[in-house]
């Protein structure tokens, strides 16, 4: 089977990936980038050039500092494949992925995934009920169509639903209430922090304007609060809140949940790259070095794919990827790579003094990251409740793979996506081990589910 | 409920969901075409006969699955609608058949 050869595929067209194609195309390098999405952004960037014209001001200023790097990437040279599925990254640096239901593949000298992050699991009861969305579906509903839900009930904790909500309500859109599930022993961790975070602090006073004016606009913000659930039988009918050992009720249709992002672990996982458990993010990460250089010879990982550090930091980690994977293909010199890397380290070195601060305010209780209710869905996907992990765990289960196969779980089309990081920390808890001991599941190929039809497809085979 | 905050949509195209017919932007992706239209359930889970629709909106979850134009498993937030599409509400049983 021939397959086209490149120095360089790039897996993700978000800050990080846009960021080293550029550059690596820049130094003569041929690149090849595989992107999920119709149009180059990522989920942080998404969607930025169709709203570039119009009157989107909701968007907020975060938004438009993506168009340089969007603007840089679409004048370089670079191979871009759009609505690409990559399904397969072997340690060989082989990449399959189909495009329109048929499969190709390419041959990387160097890999770079930047596939980014995804939301983190929000395992709560009626968590599954139609009605309930991730906030980030509401953002992208909101960036890419224009399309808003009126009067719902957001709720959890992080960045990213202070800024969904912060532009529904400067576009206008009533919010019923937002359930703000920040711990509050979370605002006196993070202060250890602070000094840090100071050296960066048009990052953390932009979140906390958010939240203030979110609060001014009169939307119902409800905080300090024990416990939450969705109640309905088919759909959502109401939310549940604890507050002072009290249960409230709040009626609604629709509710979106947040509790902060992991990165995208299946791609890097699957070619053999090391993790490590990140106490203080609370989710794997992938190892790498300082140039984003992985275990796994010839595979780098950059921005939030690698570890959550945001868009701009992505931007800078995906540069300095890049340099290095030049320099290893002998297209810049030693010195070149570290004099060429200086500005991105130096920039990034700002973003990452804010982020113990950030990653401690925002870290989410373990109440909601391993569900307290027994009839909570864990597996979305083959349905699998949290009674069911704790009795295959009572009858002996002591890893992630092994309750795949007492229970299917993380076995439906997500691939443990939205399951993955609950289940280590149940089996973590249950098991009084820790997580490393327990792991995560053992990732195999395809990487996203392929019909027959495209892989008989594969040109050449 | 959603809606646009558009006031152009820009061009609408027709799609069917179950034999009814929907105008929808013709850049929308389908899923956020047919929540648009007020639709959230999907289809219908295997085991339990829960009724499930679009979660992250981002590819990653797989709850928007839908059949579309005679196929099972569509991916709904990550294909974008065409004219004349027919769209039925996935019902798969434990055997795999579809209802
Ligand atoms: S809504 Fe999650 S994959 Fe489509």
């Amino acid at each position: 089977m021939n397959s086209t050869e490149y120095d360089i595929i790039i897996i993700g067209a978000g800050p990080a990936g846009m960021s080293a194609a550029a550059l690596a195309d820049h130094h003569k390098a041929s690149v090849l980038i595989l992107d999920e999405n119709c149009a180059p952004g990522g989920q942080i960037y998404r969607a930025i050039e169709k709203n570039q014209k119009g009157d989107n001001e909701w968007l907020g200023q975060s938004h438009q500092e993506g168009l340089p790097l969007v603007e840089a990437f679409r004048r370089s040279r670079v191979n871009y494949q759009h609505s690409t599925k990559v399904w397969h990254l072997s340690s060989a640096k082989v990449v399959h992925y189909s495009v329109n239901g048929k499969s190709h593949s390419a041959q990387g000298k160097q890999i770079l995934v930047a596939t980014g992050a995804q939301e983190r699991p929000f395992p709560l009861l009626g968590w599954t009920l139609n009605g309930v969305m991730s906030a980030g579906a509401a953002q992208i509903l909101l960036k890419e169509s224009g399309v808003v839900c009126e009067d719902a009930v957001f709720v959890g904790t992080g960045p990213l639903l202070y800024l969904i909500a912060h532009q529904y309500i400067s576009a206008g859109i009533p919010i019923k209430a937002i359930i703000d599930t920040t711990p509050r022993g979370n605002y006196l961790r993070a202060l250890r922090y602070s000094f840090g975070a100071l050296k960066n602090a048009k990052s953390i006073l932009q979140g906390w304007c958010w939240k203030r004016e979110i609060i001014k606009s009169g939307t119902l913000y409800i905080s300090n609060i024990g416990d939450v659930r969705i109640n309905g039988s088919d759909s959502v009918a109401s939310v549940e809140y604890c507050q002072k050992g009290k249960w409230k009720n709040l009626n609604c249709k629709h509710v979106f949940l947040h509790q902060g992002v992991a990165p995208e672990l299946n791609t890097s996982l699957s070619a053999g790259c090391d993790k490590s458990w990140n106490e203080r993010q609370a989710c794997w990460t992938i190892d790498v070095d300082q140039y984003g250089q992985s275990s796994v010879e010839g595979i780098s990982v950059a921005g939030d794919a690698s570890s959550i550090a945001g868009g701009v930091a992505a931007a800078q980690r995906g540069s300095i990827a890049a340099l290095n994977m030049l320099y290893t293909l002998n297209l810049i010199s030693s010195s070149d790579r570290e004099a060429l890397s200086k500005p991105f380290k130096k920039k990034l070195s700002k973003e990452m003094n804010a982020r113990p601060f950030i990653d401690a305010l925002f870290k989410p209780h373990l109440r909601y990251r391993v569900p307290q209710d027994s009839r909570t869905i864990v597996c979305r996907c083959e349905e699998v409740t949290l009674a069911q992990i704790k009795e295959s765990i009572n009858v002996g289960c002591k890893g992630p793979s092994q309750l795949k196969s007492f229970t299917r779980c993380g076995m439906g089309p997500c691939q443990g996506r939205l399951c993955g990081l609950s289940v280590t920390e149940i089996l973590t808890k249950e098991l009084g081990v820790r997580e490393e001991q327990v792991g995560y599941y053992n990732i195999r190929p395809p990487i996203k589910p392929v019909t027959l039809a495209e892989l008989a497809s594969l040109d050449g085979s | 409920m959603f809606r646009s905050i558009n006031n152009n949509q820009g061009e609408l195209i027709t799609i069917y969901f179950e034999g009814r017919a929907l105008n929808v932007p013709k850049d929308h992706n389908v899923a956020t075409a047919l929540l648009e239209a007020g639709i959230s359930s999907f289809r219908q889970t295997a085991l339990n006969n829960e009724s499930r629709g679009p979660y992250c909106m981002m590819g990653v979850c797989f709850d928007c699955l839908i059949n579309i134009n005679g196929l099972d498993n569509q991916q709904s937030c990550t294909i974008q609608v065409s004219d004349g599409m027919k769209i039925r509400r996935q019902v798969i049983n434990t055997s795999g058949k579809n209802e």
